[in-house]
């Protein structure tokens, strides 16, 4: 037994390349957010190829981004908000060790993802019905023929961010089906929390994401279209 | 162990500031603010984004090395897309010949 303090044994909340819990702690956060930088990389430029595009043929585009259904996209916009206060508060209840409460609220946070793919699935769903996914069967109403190329520009851009989302999304989803697994098994606890944490700032990322798709894809031309 | 508990006042009051954040971008989109239309909208998305970071993200409390990372990827995105808009947008500026 006296060994065992000199020496304890390599758990999960502490490994052995690792001084302090709390140093291994830091270094799973500051690898959690390099990766999230190269994901700011890479929606950054398809931020940017939208940015270049609508510039180019703004009144196109002012046309099209104003046929999506802006109070669609606002319910779902508030639907992620709200699975990020749920987010946030497994999180929270990660860290005071009430295995229960965390379970919970990753529940209701898959639950209320599930709400948003569901709403975008309908929305892509209206998108087919209404000829407007580039295409061969592509027509857009009100627009001279040879701007049809320019609105086709428009929804290619607008299924490549809201699909690359909806796929990390998908991927949130099978990573909360993941916690919740290993949580039941209790495996988290106040003082090994890191999975749930570094989850829940994935979660939130996803989330910022969505917070620019909304009003650059939804609503900044709106007032030219009414 | 030095973690940081917020309360959940603090994030009731976060999620409160971005659904009302979310109510009024959405109002203002319909209102004629000519080219600061997209101003505002962003202004709004990037306030939105820094509660997200700053407080459900937990940035305040993490360490100065993760915030200059987080800085560091900022920057690098400011200059992806500042040096090719400045590409873009100055292209018209001077003749080309044969263009």
């Amino acid at each position: 037994m006296a060994s065992e303090a000199h020496a304890p044994a390599e758990s999960l909340a502490l490994r052995e390349q690792f001084d302090t819990e709390a140093q291994q702690k830091d270094a799973s956060t500051l690898g959690m957010w390099v990766f999230l930088i190269t994901e700011v990389m890479f929606f950054g430029g398809l931020f940017l190829a939208y940015t270049i595009y609508r510039r180019a043929y703004s009144s196109v585009f002012a046309i099209t981004s104003s046929s999506l259904n802006v109070y669609i996209g606002a319910a779902n916009t508030v639907v992620l908000l709200c699975s990020s206060y749920t987010m946030v508060l497994a999180v929270r209840a990660a860290q005071l060790g009430r295995k229960n409460a965390i379970i919970v609220f990753l529940i209701l946070t898959l639950i209320l993802g599930g709400v948003f793919l569901g709403v975008k699935a309908y929305e892509w769903n209206e998108k087919f019905q209404e000829h407007h996914v580039p295409g061969a069967g592509f027509h857009f109403e009100g627009i001279q023929a040879d701007q049809q190329g320019h609105a086709q520009l428009f929804f290619s851009l607008y299924f490549a961010m809201t699909g690359l989302h909806a796929l990390h999304m998908v991927i949130g989803v099978g990573l909360l089906s993941f916690l919740i697994w290993q949580t039941r098994k209790g495996r988290y606890s106040a003082e090994y929390l890191t999975p749930v944490d570094l989850g829940g700032l994935y979660w939130h990322f996803v989330d910022i994401i969505w917070i620019f798709l909304y009003p650059l894809l939804y609503l900044i031309d709106r007032h030219l279209g009414k | 162990m030095p973690e940081h508990v917020d309360s959940v006042k603090t994030y009731t009051l976060v999620f409160a500031a971005l659904i009302i954040a979310t109510i009024v971008t959405t109002a203002v989109a319909f209102v004629d603010l000519g080219p600061f239309s997209v101003v505002v909208a962003l202004v709004i998305a990037v306030c939105k984004m820094l509660l997200v970071a700053l407080f459900f993200m937990h940035v305040r409390h993490s360490t100065r090395l993760t915030r200059l990372v987080v800085m560091g990827g900022l920057l690098w995105l400011f200059l992806l897309i500042l040096l090719t808009l400045g590409d873009v947008v100055t292209r018209g500026w001077v003749g080309v010949p044969g263009r």
